[in-house]
């Protein structure tokens, strides 16, 4: 039964009936709902429980200020935590929970912390649980975490879609209050690109629920025409549910939109949230201002509101919050919900803390007979699920005690302790607030960005200042852009005028009672918690936040921020102004990780780059692993075969017969100009002036400091085009790399480079048949050694192209290296593989590619790993001489020449049999106290197929005088010693002979 | 995941560059490059210890103007200076390598 709602009226759907569960028990509700005001109309206040006394709580607001209404959703098998009863929408088929309480929110075990409250002051996690320290993970943090814990999050994947989208605009108005439209009108009317965004579901902010008038039409109304008109305009994006949550540099501004869950039937395709990117040339914020509780003994029992969130829910919704409200105030505005209230044939009582007011709403609320009680406070109040009683006393004249205490029997009370303006955005961009001491609030100061606070945000309370601040800033924003000079009139308005409200906020204990007077009411923090936490000499802002929690977690202070700083300044007998604020951090309200993530999630979550020959690997059994954004074969799978038997099998028959290695993720750099041949000479350690044509070289780059930043072949063309290999790992690194050098430090070189990556297909065939399959698959050419030598170049015809056959090797074996324009990369593979079929030719993926480099001693990513030289890599046969090049200048460092450096070797566990885990220590002994001292690591491991054996390669301290040194291999995570011998890093032909052959 | 995430609620890429080529970019198509005063030293140049390590290490970390290097990585692949002020993020003026301030 819905016995709280009104006859009619409200922006609801009547006809259109919704059920919902909550804590079991189904309840009904309207389309157009909140989950907050369905409840409302039910009777339901006590939503869930506090987070340190756990005591019961209720809405205190309609919108995201709401500190308490947090709850467990359900809805289609899918559960989300710390949600808003104010801020769902009421569709079909959602289940709420409360949380932070058990077993049930009306019987909560843990509501004893209420009752020893003296033993949870501010800092008391701090005091309380610091010793022992063990005891913290083990006993105390569980215990608090069940305690104090929020909702569950759920542990299945998000079944939801997520969006982001870039947008830019001439203006973007953040807010729909009367300042909001009549600025996105003036602007867009004088030919602005307008974003418009209002965070509720329905445009119009305050004059939804305010009796005003704007040109003959009730506030209302005009929203509705000035809405139509936007919409209709095409240089216009305006969207409701669409909170703009963060103000970041350069007028950037992010925004989510809510698209889906307030559909009953949401298409399949429709994105739950949407995160906006908005870069603005121009923001302007009306971003209005949120009413401030007044602070008074046990002022947080549910069913006490503050007071434009009573009218709220009266005028949009239908809902009476109570049938017997109080309403307390300390200014003026709250006089409005007493009369509306009254209008509905309550008979509310309004306490008012000021002598008395000469505004003109309080002589009407006088007039239809409200009972007023001034200089009046609220002393304490009853009741334990909702208000029952409050108990009020007239106010001494220092205003610190009462005179005629008198319990008056309630079931609502309406609260009001003025306005804070919302400059939460503005402070963001870098406005240093200002404080006013006419209205105690922090207002916006000097823009550091472009950005414009308007409305009740700039402190303009009333709504003949906002439409005139709307109008006149929209025109002269949008002007300074369109420069069309068409301004917008300002309509003629009429709305109830208030008075000065009461600087007393804050109302004193009744007797010598320790009531708790709550200022925070999500973080549970009183003013005696404040009170001490000055009292033990906190004494910026900053920490008295951090350490009594006033302000923080997803509320951020939205209601409590202002009466904290007023009580600090107060205790420290200081003004607000000298205390400061704390500081405002996106996000303004609680954004879910999905909107933040997007798309980018799953096989989203990066680019994949395939090579044109993945399809037939995929066809093929291949196992693919990451190789930075590529997927490479790891290893093609016959039958059962493991990845170590694959990868033997594979390294195995290109040392018997020959093997096909897709590489086309090598990184290749085309190099072109008449200097190249003079900028390879500066970047390589070694020599490249005088590489002759259809030659490639293995070349080795360093950093500035020295250290070997990657190798790879380069091969001469032609006179000025050379054709540069990088490592899959660093090819990007390495063209901006060559880049920087090209254009800052030597842009006389006429040269230029470019990545050709993805525009040549490559395949290494290797092993000693492979030349015998080069003939077949290139009959009419000449493979000689003669004609086509070890590291020889060679272009030949392939059907209608031209395949580059470099003759290199990684594998130690007779190798060629074949490059097709991509597009034939398919052709070429098919041919390679069919052509080498009676010379039992196997793929073979980076896993036999890993073995056939580390038993030939060959470096690669594991030992160029930044912190090696080339010494190290026993490399230092390539540093030249006779000419300088880039890191030349840093080798004489005295640790790089320093005997005892560490040298690359190979290393064999003595019983051949045990592999060495990558990444163990080398050390001498095992037998000695701790810490043992360290040789060098492992930097790679294989199965050596020549050998039947492991082999790894080891990088140790003097690697050079070690050959033959019996040493062990420790790893501390496999828990594991192994005894090995050290040889050379050459394991297989140490002479090299196989790839000259 | 969780880097993505910083990235994300850190808004590293919120900053608009103006590329001296293509106009005013997003963040995120650009690489920063470090101080753009460094100059490196002459190849085949005698180059003393301190000289040779105030170009490789040394960087000055001023809080306000700072003439930049940044890369148009995913854009032109222009190298450029920005004159940024790093307590405000203001770009003030962005150069082509061979321009002054
Ligand atoms: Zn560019």
């Amino acid at each position: 039964m819905q016995n709280y709602r009104t006859k009619n009226g409200g922006k609801i759907q009547r006809d259109r009936k919704i059920s919902f569960i909550f804590n079991g028990k189904t309840y009904f509700g309207y389309k157009g709902d909140t989950l907050a005001s369905a409840l409302l109309a039910n009777g339901v206040h006590l939503i869930g429980r506090s987070f340190k006394y756990h005591r019961p709580r209720g809405i205190i607001a309609a919108g995201v200020e709401d500190a308490n209404g947090k709850v467990q959703l359900f809805k289609d098998n899918i559960t989300e935590p710390n949600v808003n009863v104010t801020e769902v929408e009421l569709v079909k088929g959602l289940k709420i929970e409360s949380q932070n309480c058990w077993p049930s929110v009306s019987f909560d075990v843990w509501a004893i912390n209420n009752f020893l409250n003296r033993f949870f002051p501010a800092g008391f996690y701090y005091k309380t649980f610091m010793w022992p320290k063990s005891f913290w993970y083990k006993v105390y943090e569980p215990i608090i975490r069940k305690a104090a814990g929020m909702g569950t999050a759920s542990l299945k994947p998000d079944p939801d879609r997520y969006e982001h989208q870039y947008e830019h605009c001439d203006i973007l108005v953040v807010g729909s209050g009367p300042s909001g439209i009549s600025s996105a009108l003036a602007a867009a009317k004088n030919g602005a690109r307008v974003i418009l965004a209002e965070d509720k579901s329905r445009f119009g902010g305050s004059l939804l629920i305010d009796n005003v008038t704007i040109g003959n039409k009730n506030g209302d109304e005009w929203v509705e025409e000035a809405i139509a008109e936007l919409k209709s305009m095409p240089n216009v994006i305006i969207r409701k549910r669409s909170q703009v949550f963060g103000y970041y540099d350069h007028n950037m501004l992010v925004m989510f939109e809510r698209c889906k869950d307030h559909l009953d039937d949401p298409e399949a395709y429709t994105p739950r949230q949407r995160l906006w990117y908005i870069r603005a040339k121009q923001v302007i914020l009306s971003t209005g201002s949120i009413e401030r509780p007044l602070v008074f003994a046990n002022n947080d029992r549910p069913g006490i509101m503050l007071a434009s969130s009573a009218k709220e829910y009266l005028k949009v919704y239908g809902v009476l919050t109570g049938k017997k409200p109080i309403i307390f105030t300390n200014n003026d505005t709250a006089y409005e919900t007493a009369i509306e209230y009254k209008n509905q044939g309550m008979n509310p009582i309004i306490i008012d803390t000021r002598n008395d007011s000469e505004a003109g709403i309080v002589n009407e609320a006088k007039k239809i007979g409200i009972q007023i009680k001034f200089s009046y406070g609220i002393a304490n109040t009853t009741g334990y699920k909702k208000v029952r009683s409050v108990t009020v006393g007239k106010l001494n004249s220092n205003k610190d005690g009462y005179t005629n205490l008198e319990e008056i029997k309630c079931d609502s009370v309406f609260v009001s302790g003025n306005w804070t303006p919302t400059v939460h955005l503005a402070s963001q961009s870098g406005n240093k607030l200002r404080y006013d001491s006419n209205s105690d609030t922090f207002l916006p100061n000097q823009s550091r960005q472009k950005e414009t606070v308007i409305g009740s945000a700039n402190g303009s309370m009333t709504l003949e200042k906002s439409l005139k601040e709307g109008f006149e800033t929209g025109f002269t924003l949008s002007d300074a852009i369109t420069k069309n000079n068409i301004p917008t009139s300002i309509p003629i308005s009429d709305e109830r005028q208030y008075g000065q409200h009461d600087k007393f906020w804050c109302m004193p204990l009744p007797g010598k009672k320790h009531y708790k007077r709550f200022v925070d009411f999500q973080n549970d923090v009183a003013v005696s918690d404040i009170q001490l936490a000055v009292q033990e000499g906190f004494r910026s802002i900053e920490h008295v936040k951090r350490y009594t929690t006033l302000g923080m977690a997803t509320d951020q202070g939205k209601t409590s921020n202002l009466n904290g700083l007023q009580l600090v300044s107060d205790l420290e007998k200081k003004i607000v102004p000298e205390v400061g604020h704390t500081t405002f951090r996106p996000p303004y309200t609680s954004v879910t990780i999905g909107t933040i993530i997007g798309r980018e999630v799953g096989k989203n979550y990066k680019a994949t780059r395939r090579s044109p020959m993945h399809k037939w690997h995929e066809q093929h059994e291949a196992i693919f692993v990451d190789a930075g954004l590529w997927l490479r074969p790891r290893y093609y799978k016959n039958n059962n075969e493991t990845l170590h038997e694959a990868s033997k099998r594979e390294a195995l028959n290109v040392r018997k017969n020959v093997g096909v290695c897709d590489v086309t993720s090598l990184g290749k750099i085309d190099i072109k100009g008449k200097d190249s041949a003079e900028f390879l000479n500066r970047i390589y350690t070694n020599a490249f002036l005088k590489l002759p044509i259809g030659k490639a070289r293995y070349g080795v780059m360093l950093r500035e400091d020295g250290m070997v930043f990657d190798d790879g072949t380069t091969t001469r063309i032609s006179e000025n085009n050379f054709h540069m290999t990088t490592t899959t790992a660093q090819a990007a690194n390495v063209l901006t790399h060559l880049e920087y050098y090209l254009q800052i430090v030597w842009p006389e070189l006429d040269v230029a480079v470019v990545s050709t990556t993805e525009q040549w297909a490559g395949a290494s065939v290797a092993g000693p048949k492979s030349r015998l399959l080069l003939s077949k698959i290139f009959p009419d050419e000449d493979l000689s050694n003669e004609a086509l030598p070890f590291m020889g170049y060679k272009e030949f015809k392939f059907k209608n192209t031209i395949a580059r056959i470099f003759r290199i090797s990684f594998s130690g074996e007779l190798a060629y290296e074949i490059n097709v324009m991509s597009d034939f990369g398919e052709l070429m593979w098919k041919e390679i593989i069919s052509l080498g079929k009676e010379f039992n030719i196997q793929p073979y993926g980076t896993e036999a590619l890993s073995t056939l480099r580390i038993e030939m001693g060959h470096v690669a990513g594991s030992e160029i790993d930044g912190r090696t030289i080339a010494y190290d890599l026993a490399l230092e046969g390539m540093l030249s001489q006779k000419k300088d090049f880039i890191g030349k200048r840093s080798l004489g460092r005295k640790a790089f020449t320093e005997e005892g450096r560490e040298k690359i070797v190979g290393i064999v566990p003595i019983d051949k049999k045990t592999s060495i885990p990558e990444g163990s220590q080398i050390v001498k002994d095992t037998n000695v106290s701790l810490p043992i001292p360290k040789l060098g690591y492992v930097s790679a491991s294989c199965w050596s197929v020549e050998f039947d054996n492991p082999f790894s390669l080891a990088i140790i301290k003097d690697g050079k005088n070690r050959i033959g040194e019996k040493l062990y291999a420790v790893s501390p995570l496999k828990n594991i010693s192994i005894p090995v011998e050290v040889v050379s890093q050459h394991y297989v032909d140490p002479e090299g002979k196989r790839v000259r052959s | 995941m969780k880097k993505a995430l910083e990235q994300k609620l850190g808004l590293v890429d919120m900053l608009e560059i103006k590329c001296p080529y293509c106009g005013d970019r997003s963040q995120n198509e650009f690489s920063y490059g470090g101080d753009a005063t460094v100059k490196r030293p002459e190849l085949n140049s005698e180059v003393n210890d301190l000289e040779w390590d105030s170009f490789v290490y040394y960087r000055d970390n001023p809080r306000g103007k700072h003439l930049e290097l940044w890369h148009h990585i995913s854009g032109c692949r222009q190298w450029f200076k920005v004159h940024r002020n790093t307590a405000t993020h203001e770009i003030i003026q962005t150069l082509e390598m061979q321009e002054d301030l």
